[in-house]
């Protein structure tokens, strides 16, 4: 029995590791957020945290889907911040995030290359040439979607080297040098500075719609639905839109 | 019959019952794993070309990385066992490094040897414009700089605890060097070089981390059998849960037929 009260105590304890790291006083609001918004939301995080010390704001980047599949399995999320509707719409429909989905801001695709733009890429039909090695998001995600849709609605053929689970993956791999050119919103190229963008033109582009949502299956606790509600209207008022435009998203 | 019967007695109960909850705990996943397992998808499963084609990448690359850990690992490991070179100690850490590291931090290592602009890599690019990222030849690379330590472990303690005087007697016999290896030494490690082997094998096989970092993820080319599992988790549950039950199978029955081999061989006992 000493034992097993040995163990609780061990259990206890790494559950309140595992809860946050601050004082005990500040309500914590974990937000799930696509891997797009990393440099946005990361703004957003100081900025919101400034007017409301009482809240400590933990942000978990990732892939849509991943983050998707990660509040399905009872992760500890209070906000949920799609780079698509559907993911976003899909969690709704599984009751995992209360509805109805509000978008908060949009983004356009570009295409990525080496910084000097070596392997002169112009435009998406430049992208056909097999010696390139192109990299993109899987489909699963929704910058793969995006780009798919771009690619398939311009009649261009593209054999990726690699298909990325998140968009940043697709970043990183141009921005080491590794892949010539990668499809990734146009946003993710204002904050790395080893690769530049080629635009795509509206024409040929898509328009991604972020979409915000409060997570219905968190352990909630007292507190936690109001600091929830107040940071996604943190997001959509003024605060969150001007730290969002100066970051290069569009606004609804 | 039991080896020591003094020692080996009936456990307290306290023990048995932690030891029990310890078992439980490595049971209950793959418990899970079975209980949930949608097994009236598993037809769909088993004609599915992205299973197919996953599947037939891991079992050829993990058996080419295997025969390339022969290659070099055997010949390692006695370079461990038996050279007089100084900072041998500095050496085996360095080579079995690999297995204690996050295999993601190979991965991004990889990257900065032996990619496009890497030190090794890009001189290599520049002269051959030879690229190894992305490619299936990185995803072997991956698993051979994660599963090779496994065999390299187990053959130089199996060469530690082999009796120098036999090899000796060999060579005063007229054996040359290669004659002994093969006649003297090779059969007297060949048990703990099999389960070095099979071990390499099967860590090959479920490399993710360093395979996902360096070679990337694509049908065919380098999407393996753990890159497909994670990339099912995200759309596709049931497609993940039977391709974690096929790698939990075929481990299983690699340990099972080890049975308790290694673990004497890896850690300083005697085969």
């Amino acid at each position: 029995m000493i034992s097993l009260a040995g163990c609780t105590a061990v259990v206890a304890t790494l559950s309140a590791c595992g809860r946050s790291d601050s004082d005990a006083d500040t309500v914590p609001v974990n937000v799930f957020a696509a891997s797009s918004l990393t440099e946005a939301f990361a703004r957003i995080e100081a900025a919101y945290e400034g007017e409301y010390p009482a809240t400590d704001v933990v942000i978990n980047f990732a892939g849509s889907s991943a983050l998707a599949a990660q509040i399905r399995e009872g992760a500890p999320a209070n906000v949920f911040a799609s780079a698509d509707l559907a993911t976003l719409e899909a969690a709704i429909a599984f009751g995992d995030v209360a509805g109805p989905p509000q978008v908060f801001a949009t983004n356009t695709l570009a295409i990525a290359v080496e910084l000097g733009n070596p392997k002169n890429i112009r435009n998406l039909r430049d992208l056909a040439a097999p010696e390139l090695i192109v990299v993109l998001a899987d489909t699963t995600v929704p910058a793969g979607k995006y780009a798919a849709e771009v690619l398939a609605a311009s009649g261009v053929s593209v054999t990726p080297a690699s298909l990325e689970q998140n968009v940043r993956a697709v970043l990183s791999k141009v921005a080491l040098g590794e892949a010539d050119a990668g499809i990734v919103y146009r946003t993710d190229l204002a904050s790395e500075s080893n690769a530049q963008a080629v635009d795509i033109p509206t024409d040929q582009n898509v328009v991604a719609e972020y979409a915000i949502g409060s997570v219905t299956s968190s352990d909630d606790r007292p507190g936690d639905a109001a600091a929830t509600a107040q940071f996604i209207e943190f997001v959509l008022g003024p605060a969150g839109r001007s730290t969002l435009e100066a970051a290069g998203f569009g606004l609804p | 019959m039991r080896p020591h019967p003094g020692v080996w007695s009936r456990p307290s109960r306290p023990i048995l019952a932690l030891g029990l909850v310890g078992a439980s705990f490595f049971a209950l996943p793959f418990v899970a794993l079975l209980a949930k397992a949608p097994w009236s998808s598993l037809p769909e499963f088993v004609r599915d070309d992205d299973v197919q084609s996953a599947l037939s990448l891991s079992i050829i690359t993990s058996l080419i990385t295997t025969f390339l850990a022969v290659v070099f690992g055997i010949p390692l490991a006695w370079v461990l066992a038996r050279s007089e070179i100084p900072g041998r100690r500095w050496l085996r850490a360095l080579c079995t490094l690999s297995m204690v590291l996050p295999p993601v931090v190979g991965g991004v290592a990889l990257f900065l040897a032996l990619g496009r602009r890497g030190i090794v890599g890009g001189p290599l690019f520049a002269a051959f414009g030879v690229s190894l990222p992305f490619t299936t030849s990185a995803v072997v690379v991956a698993q051979l700089f994660v599963a090779m330590p496994f065999l390299v472990l187990t053959v130089e303690a199996a060469l530690r605890s082999l009796d120098p005087a036999k090899e000796e007697a060999a060579r005063t016999l007229g054996g040359s060097n290669w004659y002994v290896f093969r006649r003297v030494t090779m059969p007297s490690i060949q048990p703990a070089a099999v389960s070095g082997l099979v071990l390499t094998w099967a860590r090959a096989l479920g490399e993710f981390g360093a395979t996902i970092t360096f070679a990337g993820s694509f049908p065919g080319t380098t999407r393996t059998v753990p890159l497909a599992t994670y990339l099912a988790l995200e759309n596709d549950l049931d497609q993940a849960i039977l391709l974690s039950l096929l790698l939990v199978g075929v481990s299983f029955g690699v340990l099972v037929g080890l049975r308790d081999r290694w673990i004497g061989v890896a850690f300083g006992g005697g085969p």
